[in-house]
């Protein structure tokens, strides 16, 4: 192991063992997974070549190849708990997508909820055996974030008792699909349903669309892959164009909503359900911009205790680059929020499965506020995440951006989700939305509850405009429970802001939706600051559960670093609100740098903790043994310009133009 | 809504078929588009010339970029050099010469996927540093290229610390040869471009040692590969460092060398030479040569960086103007994106700051001239200033720049992300200039040693170079706006940015002298207050560009309809950094609370007025098509067809996979015995 590591190792104050228990719920769930993983590590069958090597073609067949044994082996082993699965297919696909993925996480799942027991029993057997390959045919080229504008088209024909799918635009083509480009020979449809001469909204439809055995597009299909893109080499994201495509009345999914065999319309019973599964998603995009976080800052402070460069004093030895305050206050803060993300991810997983018993027992009160709240969860934690993981390339300067070091992977499988599966302007406009909603609420004297119970404060003081900022300031800077406090101020101060703000542009303007667009921008912020509350709260609320001394006192650093560095970049809000003194800032920036003293010698140990195993990471400058620069230089000889020692462009353009000239 | 009856929009710079959603923002447009095009290329001569040369190069078929984003490492590589090779071609049949002003419009047509761009580099570095029998005997085999030259500074354990290098170079007096080595791993040259698999020459960065005693850094040239076979020179091992973010036409290469010898002559001998005795004789001042380099160091911003943003405007302005989405009032069509507020606030901030930047060259040439003047007559005075802002400079604008054009990349939602929009290409590529010629923390930190400097001479009562005699004026203490209108008067908004610099470069020097005289050592007192001092820094910077911008309204007065729109961009540029930093204006009350309102209000009253000339404002920068090399982005606005027409093209629906035959169909087979 390189020197510089094991002694960063050795001088830790806590165990990061415990720690890596906290993270994985259990020193119990931390053995099984480092179980499974090893099913994975120890099978001939999951290693291949560099994946950076490949081209687009060959990393998609790989991807194909390592997807059908999964399923295979997942069944041999017996594995089926949902967490389990996880582990093995992120152990497999080291974190990437893989063209499997929308048949297993859409396609099943809404044959599961959505289907009727006939059509369950006529897809789901074939489906679960893989006869059938399904991918979840949503967005079109025109149309993402606002689905009733989706165009593609189902018209039911009672003469013969069936839907007749067409594409009526180009902006109609489904477009983006995963796993359609190539893989599927069957997707979930959503189109707008015609029946009777009306339309009745959008619906979903099994469509098969390539011929069973020769896998060839069905006639009145045209189907393929949307070309290269940032990342997601491994999936084959589709588009879909359909012509007077019929199925039959069947292959609607008619578990809520019906078409009688006369084209009668049966409408649904609730449509809220579905809440249920985005809320489910939306928690997964948490944990996952923990995790990529969680990768990106592993490398990048294992590469910054290996490298060294130039001189803090002179005459001295090169210094490890983590020495530098800058390199700290770059990537301390990052590794802070990932611990912070990961508590947020593991409370809204929670949730999700406490309110999933409510639901089960017919009770969906609490369904909207979750759905409401979540999405500005999505937004805020994917963004940060994405700018994280850029910053912690950057600090690893040049080598960060060769591909070796992991981080352009990581970042371009990561960046989509900042707009897939809801828009995160869009997400955070509807988590406006809910907090107006609650604002309004405690204005006309009713209490709310929940994560946004801190409005009730606003009760009774809402006409007089500068209540909040009036506020005496009581912050404890080194107490975070005090600092939860101030960003409770923060947050009902800037929702109130966006409030009145919105108020006056009504006043102004007669349409609602005008006004709205107008505050927009306030909306958005004060969504941003209750998102902030919220992960500031979960992080302090995370440290009266660890038990060890030692985890507990660097954790502690880790959640005031959080807090604090949150509330650096955006004085502003509090210096306006009046919720800290010029002073008091001063002291915050003060104190953000000496916290970055006192995390220093256990930065590695703290993301040891993560537990990433050298393959999953797929770094070499993140390798666990910091013997970086050898395998830098063994890495780039397998380079496919370096598979000859004359490239052929030498014979083809260079030698004749040198002879030329 | 796009219907069908429209196809073939692949190559459309001759089809002026326009979108109607995009046609309507060109004739409401308050200025005249050709106009400012015309000034942004610092004349109509220069369009002309420019226009001239990009229909060369667009109507030949040899040029075409419609398979870049299709391609692999190796066949980008290949097409890079097979288009360089080309292009000279190209230009000596049409008489450009490699000095004319058809060079750069060449490169901005080709989108600069060209190889061979460190060969000037290295031809630059023969010519400052060699003396002129060396500049005689190389530059002529370089200009013919029969040889191909690199510049290898950088290795894989040392980049912006260039003391720290390790190669070595021996000189052997008995042989008269220098030695060269490569002492471990750490000191092999890694990074260089053109040397992974074309060059065959190098100009090599090592510590001189003469008697065993260490000269430092010089540089030699060496051969690294045969002239009639390209295979490697005995003791030389050079090849590609892999696949990178982005520059996989360029092959950055690795070097190691083992005892390779060469000839007294072949050190580059204009400022420093080693006699045939061993005797090492420094003469002159390199301090010109220091000067060119600065220079040729940021003109990459205005030549590749800065354009890049750009490019990445237009293309998610045109964008945002022709997808529709969602309804602003129910019953209405969906609204164009750029209609949202949010959208607004995302792009146009965007759109100023190019602006900004691209009228920031005329004031760092206006600079590097009159250094120039003064260096030629032995008077230095002016080069700290010219590094402390040109660095400065360097790390704002390529730090603004890529994080502009992954904003624009992400407002383009779900088809940004495709490699078809042209974004990620633009914003890989700019993610590079963040690291490259100098880490921007550390270039930050460098301008910061300037400024504490000038501080203290401000103390001392000293006189202080142009770029900070800011510091000498005295400060009006608070604000003096009254209403939000007083935020679009330039003195305002431009005494707030001067008064945040002074305070958050004060509260730096306060900081670090405390610490000093509180006994802590200067290096380790430098280093507990880099973070601030980087934050002083940039204040310093965001300064120096919202005075410019200023200052080059003004002097567009004989401009009127120019002039008020370039005005609004100037406003909001300077707002938006108001609004997006509000605690370092608000901290210590420059700024109240009550005024932070206000300029909130007129930041979102500026995204409305500059909403409807967002369109005209991108096409002046006239980029072809071709350039773009964007589906979301082209003039016509046809941007579904394109999109589809586009990815049909894709290998991936042209080639025979056999993932379905070798993978899928067997893992049916197998999974139905098995379950």
């Amino acid at each position: 192991m390189n020197k510089d590591l094991r002694r960063e190792r050795d001088s830790a104050s806590f165990n990061p063992e415990l720690l890596t228990h906290i993270l994985d719920g259990g020193a119990e769930r931390t053995r099984r997974r480092r179980e499974i993983e090893a099913l994975v590590l120890n099978d001939p069958d999951f290693q291949h070549e560099d994946l950076n090597f490949l081209s687009r073609s060959q990393r998609y067949e790989e991807a194909i190849r390592k997807s059908a044994l999964m399923v295979v082996k997942l069944r041999e082993y017996g594995i089926a708990d949902p967490d389990e699965i996880y582990w093995f297919k992120s152990c497999i696909h080291r974190g990437r997508p893989e063209p499997l993925d929308l048949h297993l996480g859409m396609f099943l799942p809404t044959l599961l909820t959505q289907a009727t027991l006939e059509q369950q029993d006529r897809f789901f057997m074939p489906a679960w055996n893989l006869e059938i390959i399904g991918t979840y045919a949503q967005t079109e080229m025109g149309h993402g974030t606002h689905l009733r504008g989706l165009e593609t088209t189902a018209t039911y024909d009672p003469t013969t008792q069936e839907f007749i799918l067409n594409s009526p635009t180009v902006t109609s083509i489904k477009w983006w699909p995963g796993g359609l480009g190539k893989t599927s020979n069957h997707a979930i449809v959503l189109a707008q349903l015609y029946t009777q001469g009306q339309c009745k909204g959008l619906h979903a439809f099994i469509v098969p669309i390539r011929q069973l055995g020769t896998h060839e597009p069905l006639p009145g299909i045209t189907v393929g892959d949307i070309g290269p893109k940032f990342g997601y080499d491994e999936m084959d994201n589709g588009y879909l164009k359909m012509d007077n495509f019929r199925i039959p009345r069947e292959n609607m999914l008619m578990k809520y909503a019906k078409v009688e065999p006369d084209g009668t319309y049966v409408k649904p019973v609730s449509d809220k359900l579905t809440y249920g599964t985005m809320v489910f998603i939306r928690s997964l995009i948490v944990g996952d911009s923990a995790r990529s976080l969680s990768r990106a800052c592993t490398i990048a402070i294992r590469y910054s205790s290996v490298r060294h460069q130039s001189e803090l004093k002179p005459g001295d030895p090169e210094p490890q680059i983590l020495d530098y305050q800058t390199q700290q206050y770059k990537l301390f803060p990052l590794l802070a929020t990932a611990y912070a993300f990961h508590f947020v991810g593991a409370y809204m997983k929670k949730t999700y499965h406490r309110i999933t018993g409510d639901i089960n027992q017919g009770d969906l009160s609490q369904l909207p506020e979750l759905h409401a709240l979540t999405a500005g969860l999505k937004a805020f934690t994917s963004w940060t995440a994405n700018a994280g993981i850029e910053e912690c390339r950057m600090a690893c300067g040049g080598h960060g951006y060769s591909r070796c070091s992991g981080l352009p992977d990581i970042y371009v499988t990561f960046t989509p989700s900042c707009t897939y599966e809801g828009e995160n302007t869009v997400m955070m406009l509807q988590t406006a939305r809910f907090l107006i909603k609650s604002y309004t609420q405690v204005s006309s004297g009713q209490l709310v509850s929940g994560m946004v119970s801190y409005l009730n404060d606003l009760s009774g003081q809402h006409i007089q405009p500068q209540q909040v900022a009036a506020r005496p300031t009581t912050v404890h800077i080194n107490d975070p429970a005090s600092l939860v406090e101030a960003y409770k101020l923060r947050a009902s101060r800037l929702v109130e802001a966006a409030a009145k703000n919105l108020k006056a542009e009504l006043n102004r303007r007669k349409s609602q939706e005008d006004a709205w667009n107008r505050t927009s921008v306030d909306l958005v912020r004060a969504s941003e600051a209750h998102c902030h509350y919220v992960v500031v709260k979960l992080f302090t609320t995370q440290l009266s559960e660890i038990n060890d001394a030692a985890v507990h006192a660097v954790m502690n650093n880790l959640c005031l670093l959080y807090a604090l560095y949150g509330i650096s970049k955006h004085t502003g809000d509090f210096l306006q609100a009046g919720i800290l003194t010029d002073a008091q800032v001063t002291q915050v920036y003060q104190r953000v740098k000496e916290l970055l003293t006192a995390i220093r010698p256990n930065a590695v140990a703290l993301v040891d903790a993560f537990d990433f195993h050298d393959n999953h990471l797929g770094s070499v400058l993140g390798r666990y043994d910091g013997n970086i620069y050898e395998n830098m230089f063994e890495w780039a000889k397998k380079s496919p310009l370096n598979k000859t020692e004359v490239h052929e462009s030498f014979h083809k353009h260079l030698k004749p133009m040198q002879a030329k000239l | 809504m796009a219907q069908w009856n429209r196809s073939g929009y692949f190559r459309s710079s001759g089809s002026r078929d326009v979108n109607p959603d995009l046609d309507g923002e060109r004739q409401t447009a308050s200025f005249s588009v050709e106009r400012l095009t015309a000034i942004l290329d610092g004349g109509a001569d220069n369009t002309r010339t420019r226009r001239a040369v990009e229909a060369v190069i667009h109507s030949d078929p040899g040029f075409s970029r419609e398979n870049q984003y299709f391609q692999s490492q190796n066949e980008r590589y290949e097409t890079a050099v097979r288009k360089s090779v080309y292009l000279k071609e190209k230009m000596h049949q049409m008489g450009w010469t490699e000095d004319g002003p058809e060079i750069k419009y060449c490169y901005r047509a080709l989108g600069g996927d060209l190889a061979f761009n460190v060969h000037r580099v290295f031809k630059n570095s023969i010519l400052a540093l060699g003396t002129d029998e060396q500049i005689a005997k190389w530059i002529p085999l370089a200009d013919k290229y029969h040889i191909i030259g690199t510049y290898a500074q950088t290795e894989l354990g040392h980049g912006t610390f260039l003391r720290g290098l390790e190669t070595t170079a021996i000189f052997d007096i008995s042989t008269q040869e220098f030695t060269l080595n490569t002492p471990k791993i750490s000191a092999m040259k890694w990074w260089p471009g053109d040397l992974g698999r074309s060059a065959t020459h190098a100009v090599v960065f090592a510590q001189l040692y003469i008697k065993g005693k260490c000269y430092g850094l010089h540089a030699f040239i060496l051969q690294i590969r045969s002239l009639h076979d390209h295979s490697p020179a005995p003791g030389v091992i050079v090849g590609d460092i892999g696949p990178k973010m982005n520059f996989e036409h360029i092959d950055n290469g690795y070097l190691m060398l083992q005892n390779i010898n060469i000839p007294r002559e072949n050190m580059l001998s204009r400022f420093s030479q080693v006699l045939p005795d061993g005797t090492y004789m420094k003469q002159g001042s390199d301090k010109i040569n220091y000067l060119t380099m600065i220079i040729t160091r940021v003109q990459i911003l205005w030549t590749e960086v800065i354009p890049m943003l750009l490019k990445a405007c237009t293309i998610a302005i045109r964008y945002s103007v022709v997808r529709r989405q969602s309804k602003l009032n129910p019953g209405d069509p969906e609204a164009k994106i750029l209609d949202y507020q949010t959208q607004q606030q995302k792009l146009l901030p965007l759109l100023a700051t190019a602006y900004a930047f691209h009228f920031m060259n005329a004031y760092v040439n206006e600079f590097y001239n009159k250094g120039y003047t003064e260096i030629k007559q032995e008077n230095f005075d002016s080069l700290p200033e010219l590094h402390a802002l040109t660095s400065g400079l360097k790390a704002i604008i390529t730090e603004y720049c890529t994080a502009g054009a992954e904003v624009c990349l992400r407002a383009c939602g779900g088809h940004g992300y495709s490699a078809l929009s042209g974004l990620p290409f633009l914003y890989t590529k700019l993610a590079a200039s963040c690291t490259y010629e100098g880490e921007n923390t550390v270039l930050f930190l460098q301008t910061a040693r300037f400024l504490v400097k000038c501080l203290a001479a401000v103390h001392s009562g000293q006189p202080i170079p142009p770029s900070a005699a800011y510091l000498y004026s005295v400060d009006s203490g608070k604000c003096q706006a009254w209403t939000k209108m007083d935020f679009l008067r330039p003195d305002i908004y431009g005494e707030a940015y001067r008064h945040r610099a002074t305070r958050l470069l004060g509260n730096a020097a306060t900081k670090l002298q405390a610490l000093v005289q509180s006994g802590a050592e200067q290096h380790e007192a430098w280093n507990q207050c880099t973070v601030q001092l980087v934050q002083a820094a940039k204040a310093h910077c965001h300064y120096i560009v919202v005075k410019n911008f200023i200052d080059t309204v003004e002097k567009l007065r004989n401009e009127a309809e120019i002039q008020k729109i370039v005005k609004h961009l100037c406003d909001l540029f300077a707002l938006h950094g108001i609004f997006s930093n509000t605690g370092e204006f608000l901290h210590a009350g420059y700024i109240s609370g009550d005024q932070m309102d206000m300029v909130t209000a007129s930041y979102l009253d500026l995204l409305a007025i500059i909403r409807n000339d967002a369109v005209p404002l991108v096409d002046a920068f006239d980029f072809t098509d071709e350039s773009l090399n964007s589906a979301l982005g082209s003039y016509d606005g046809h941007v579904y067809q394109r999109l589809y027409e586009w990815a049909q093209k894709s290998p991936t629906n042209q080639q025979v996979s056999q993932a379905y035959a070798s993978y899928l169909k067997p893992l049916f087979q197998n999974a139905l015995s098995k379950l």
